[in-house]
């Protein structure tokens, strides 16, 4: 609706040693290396026969090539949207690649070619049996596919699936087909659409009824190849009385091409079930002059679709050139919870529009936003978020809260709170703050020793602790590092 | 053997200059008193010594122990022993106190090449200075400053200083907005962290902070420059008298020197 907040920044900040930020800036995408790896791919292109073929080589049943064909159908039909407050370059989607996989199809961990299990290794994610990451099962997905998923048997012991959606839809066909599309509908938007007719693997979740899941669950993806997108398709279903909390990390090379990658994530928790949902959003972002980077079209959507049942998102987005993504929550079940806790940090010439939807449908449903943005170098950062409140959501609460945090001189923080309340009973609040790092805190740092990279993270952390302390210990700080590593350079 | 020499120093703020040839000399474990009108260039002072960004030197010279204290960064110059109660201390949200303090106290040691403190060792420094604070323990679970009442932050301010043992410590105007109560809690914290190889200079529009920590030199800082100095009785004089009397000593001085009158 309103435009609230639209700032830029103008400080003179002192000029540093040069040398020293340069470094800080070339050591600042860890993850960019390149696996050189024999991989199989489609050549670029989109049609009906591309899609066949990307079904036939994942040998998928007939039902699921109509699908997604249907999907294709539908995208053909689409306008690409243009509402978000992003800059896109066009993309053409015909020079594309829309499948990549290592050569040697997917097999057991101890069959996996060791130059993938180096780069897990490299991005800190270990899969083989011995460095194996404590209490946390891993699926690990290279450009189109799941190269491996770790703690299998103490998983199925407890009666929990987690595996690949590729072998999802091979071996738990049914449970596939009654959940793939009912949260996300195939055309429910352009890059949704997209993926739907495209999507080559992802990670299939499924808990059974009154089952504590019991480890993390995380997948990790990687793109690794030159020219491709990646389309993945992630569904987690907790059935009634269950508890999940799943993490995803992302990753890709430093590359001068933008690469694509449109994803589709769908949560049903049915009664009284709990889904925690974690991403750690580390996609390359693009050199300082904005060439290349991951171009970030995603849709999340979460169904409380039970009573009593609950879906937090926590989401920390550094990456990514550009990045559009609202994860959301229908709180379709009465007294069902919906939360968003958000970090989306820009930088250079990073654009984000990302934020949330909460739709209470529901009798007493409940739903909190906090969303924290930061703003450096010559980037954008837009909230974007939606509180629909439909008429039969009695006693239905919302609370938002957003925050932008703005660093340097020529970048952007926007606001974009949308409200639609049909019931009246309803209580909505909304909280908005834009702030700078203040000349006096970054001084009063330095007076006390503390120098100004070190002072400006410190600062910076403190005003994510809200949505740090959503994430698994482990992931809190990775992302407070990430975020580190991010801003240097930022000031001076 | 001198902690601090200043040589006439000038400097600018925002293109106007503030100090006009200011000089100073602090030996070790001495308390300077330095007061003046308003607009005296008093907190200048202070922010110039700490090497605040905006404040600009056009001539003159600070030595600090045998360094040259303008050639440090602001970091490099909390990290060699000069420590700044701010009279306005900053809020940092979200980030708590304890790790603030543990952080500045490890990037000072770090920089003067010693051993960084783990967080046992620093909890167990943090509780001894807490004890001669009389500062209660909640403090250290907030975030900086953030929700602090007045005599709260000051009382952190001199908790810090505390903590970081600073060979000179300025503290700027922390009297201001005090109750008696307050200023009392500091100014024993303060006095708890007096001992012959630590200076301080005690910048003040009230001589009352003065009556609690007793000072060994009082100066006047008027236009830019001490224009007198003495020992605690020039407070006592000022106090009775104001500034007024010191145009005939120094013609030099403009009315608008020294119409600040102190409270």
């Amino acid at each position: 609706m309103n435009e609230s907040e639209n700032m830029t920044r103008e400080v003179a900040a002192p000029v540093r040693d040069n040398a020293e930020v340069e470094a800080a800036l070339n050591r600042r995408y860890e993850a960019g290396f390149v696996t050189d790896i024999e991989s199989t791919s489609l050549p670029p292109g989109l049609s009906e026969d591309t899609v066949r073929q990307l079904s036939a080589i994942k040998g998928e049943p007939e039902w699921m090539t109509e699908w997604r064909l249907a999907a294709y159908r539908h995208w053909l039909t689409m306008p690409e949207p243009d509402w978000a407050k992003l800059d896109i370059a066009p993309i053409d989607y015909q020079s594309v690649s829309y499948y990549s996989a290592p050569k040697d199809g997917p097999k057991s961990l101890d069959e996996v070619d060791p130059k993938l299990l180096e780069t897990y290794e490299k991005l800190g994610v270990p899969l083989h049996e011995r460095a194996k990451l404590a209490g946390v099962a891993v699926d690990a997905v290279f450009d189109s596919v799941s190269v491996g998923t770790t703690f299998r048997k103490e998983l199925a012991e407890a009666g929990v699936i987690f595996c690949s959606m590729s072998e999802a839809i091979r071996e738990h066909g049914d449970l596939v087909r009654q959940y793939l599309g009912s949260v996300v509908p195939v055309g429910d938007n352009y890059f949704a659409a997209l993926n739907s007719a495209v999507f080559s693997d992802g990670s299939f979740v499924f808990i059974p009824k009154g089952t504590r899941c019991p480890m993390e669950l995380s997948t990790y993806f990687r793109i690794n190849a030159i020219n491709t997108g990646q389309f993945e398709r992630t569904l987690i279903v907790a059935e009634d009385d269950s508890y999940v909390s799943y993490l995803e990390g992302c990753t890709a090379p430093m590359r001068d091409e933008n690469q694509l990658h449109a994803a589709v994530v769908e949560l049903v928790a049915l009664e009284r079930a709990q889904i925690k949902y974690s991403t750690v959003q580390n996609w390359y972002p693009g050199d300082e002059n904005g060439v290349g980077g991951i171009y970030n079209f995603v849709t999340k959507r979460g169904d409380c679709r039970g009573a009593d049942s609950k879906i937090s998102w926590t989401q920390v987005e550094t990456g990514s050139a550009i990045t559009w993504k609202y994860p959301s929550c229908v709180l379709r079940g009465d007294r069902s919870v919906g939360e968003f806790y958000s970090v989306a940090l820009t930088h250079h010439r990073q654009q984000a529009d990302t934020g949330t939807k909460m739709i209470h449908i529901g009798k007493g449903t409940k739903s909190k936003i906090v969303a924290k943005g930061i703003s450096a170098g010559r980037s954008s950062n837009s909230y974007r978020g939606l509180v629909k409140i439909e008429k039969g959501a009695d006693g239905a609460r919302n609370y938002t809260q957003c925050d932008s945090l703005l660093i340097g001189k020529q970048c952007g923080a926007h606001t974009f709170p949308y409200m639609e309340v049909k019931n009246p009973g309803a209580i909505v609040e909304h909280e908005a703050t834009t702030s700078k790092i203040s000349d006096d805190q970054l001084f009063y740092c330095l007076s006390r020793g503390i120098g100004e990279e070190d002072a400006v993270s410190m600062i910076v952390d403190g005003f994510c602790k809200q949505v740090f302390r959503e994430l698994p210990m482990e992931f809190a700080v990775e992302a407070k590092k990430l975020l580190e590593v991010s801003l240097e350079g930022a000031v001076g | 053997m001198h902690m601090l020499k200043i040589d006439n120093l000038h400097a600018r703020v925002e293109g106007k200059e503030i100090l006009k040839g200011l000089s100073l000399t602090v030996k070790p474990g001495e308390v300077h008193a330095i007061m003046g009108p308003n607009g005296a260039g008093k907190s200048t002072l202070g922010n110039v010594l700490a090497g605040r960004d905006g404040y600009e030197v056009t001539a003159g010279s600070v030595d600090f122990a045998g360094r040259d204290l303008l050639a440090l960064e602001p970091e490099e110059r909390a990290a060699v022993g000069v420590f700044l109660a701010f009279q306005y201390p900053v809020e940092i949200p979200g980030v708590n106190n304890t790790y603030f303090l543990r952080a500045a106290l490890n990037a000072q040691r770090k920089f003067r090449g010693e051993e960084e403190l783990d967080s046992m060792r620093f909890l167990k420094l943090v509780r001894e200075k807490l004890k001669v604070m009389q500062i209660s323990d909640e403090l250290l679970h907030r975030a900086v400053n953030e929700g602090f009442s007045g005599g709260e932050k000051k009382r952190n301010e001199i908790f810090q200083m505390a903590v970081l043992e600073p060979k000179l410590a300025i503290l700027d105007e922390t009297d201001s907005g005090l109750d008696i109560d307050a200023l009392k809690q500091v100014a024993e914290g303060v006095n708890a962290l007096r001992s012959p190889d630590r200076s301080f200079v005690i910048v003040t529009h009230y001589q009352r902070l003065l009556d609690y920590i007793e000072p060994d030199f009082v100066h006047v800082l008027a236009g830019g420059r001490i224009v007198e100095s003495g020992d605690k009785d020039l407070a006592l004089k000022l106090e009775e008298q104001g500034y007024a009397w010191l145009a005939e000593k120094h013609p030099e001085l403009r009315k608008a020197d020294l119409t600040g009158v102190p409270a």
